[in-house]
């Protein structure tokens, strides 16, 4: 997927990053980047997750306009940091999965929010 | 003779990857994107609009102290100018809590969407009060109030909109009833709806 490819050069190209002020600006605004939601489609999860009481698989899935697989991967992930909590039930006959943000998942927002808020002062205030 | 091309022996430097901080505001910008398309999100204030229903309440009672319809409505005109302050104030808190811009993508649709309908309501209020009218003056606010809510709430959380159906439904009764219903109805509407509103907004998305 195009956005997921876009998310792992970000990253790449955000390790290869060597020397210089900017690296030492990141690093004193913020040492501890959650990798963990810095991939764009666990973010991506996560903050639609953050602006409601939950989602359906099938609601991500179309908010994030991925695949079942993709999202599945992801939410997993995130799953096993218990970052969000997944509910699965029936419709009827129809399976449902709903996930929903845990406290420890909103904590890693807010952190990963003001680590962003870091970065961007401290590379504008060098 | 026709020259073909010619291509550089060297190829142009790698250019530069884009600063930390670049990368910075373009993450925090596909957070509140996400954020505004999982359209949960509603920059309009639960505890802004609980406030405004309580100061819609008080007004009722002092409008139904008045001895004529005139004295009341003029008790009303003024809680819509506070009204919105409040709303705005608490509308900005709230987006800035959620670190979102007050007028981001939905924020503006909403505010556009609803301003029309406030606009006209101004306008026919003047019309009808030079008029004389002060009867149909509670019905056509509470219609045009509504119909601002549904419009506006066409882009934000599904209860939004269903709270200017109310809206429209109480201006409904409040055109066809006696004059004496009037200050009830107003209180029942922009005090009662906005409390009970309100609070399911501040509980379900986000304040």
């Amino acid at each position: 997927m195009a956005k997921h490819g876009a998310a792992r050069d970000d990253s790449r190209s955000h390790e290869r990053l060597r020397g210089g002020t900017v690296r030492r600006a990141a690093k004193h605004a913020a040492p501890d980047l959650d990798r963990l939601i810095h991939e764009r489609m666990r973010l991506g999860i996560v903050s639609a997750l953050a602006v409601n009481d939950s989602l359906s698989f099938s609601d991500l899935k179309k908010l994030m306009g991925t695949t079942d697989g993709n999202l599945s991967v992801h939410a997993r992930k995130l799953e096993e940091a218990e970052y969000i909590a997944c509910t699965k039930s029936f419709e009827g006959r129809m399976p449902k999965t709903q996930y929903r943000l845990t406290a420890p998942g909103r904590r890693a927002l807010e952190r990963y929010l003001d680590h962003m808020e870091a970065l961007i002062h401290a590379t504008r205030d060098r | 003779m026709r020259m073909t091309s010619v291509r550089p022996l060297r190829p142009d430097p790698p250019q530069e990857p884009p600063a930390l901080h670049l990368r910075a505001m373009d993450n925090l910008a596909f957070i509140r994107d996400t954020m505004e398309a999982a359209g949960s999100f509603t920059a309009v204030s639960g505890w802004g609009m609980v406030a405004i229903g309580v100061l819609a309440i008080i007004v009722a009672v002092a409008a139904g102290l008045q001895p004529t319809e005139s004295a009341a409505l003029n008790i009303w005109l003024a809680t819509a100018v506070l009204s919105p302050a409040i709303m705005l104030w608490a509308m900005a808190r709230k987006a800035s809590a959620a670190r979102m811009p007050l007028l981001s993508g939905p924020g503006r649709k909403f505010v556009l969407s609803f301003s029309p309908p406030m606009v006209v309501g101004a306008l026919l209020t003047l019309v009808l009060y030079r008029a004389g009218l002060f009867e149909a003056i509670p019905g056509v606010w509470l219609i045009l109030y509504g119909t601002a809510v549904v419009t506006g709430g066409a882009f934000s959380v599904k209860i939004v909109p269903v709270m200017g159906m109310c809206f429209m439904a109480a201006g409904a009764i409040a055109l066809f009833s006696p004059p004496s219903w009037h200050a009830w109805i107003l209180g029942a509407a922009f005090g009662g709806l906005h409390i009970a509103f309100g609070i399911a907004i501040a509980r379900r998305h986000g304040g």
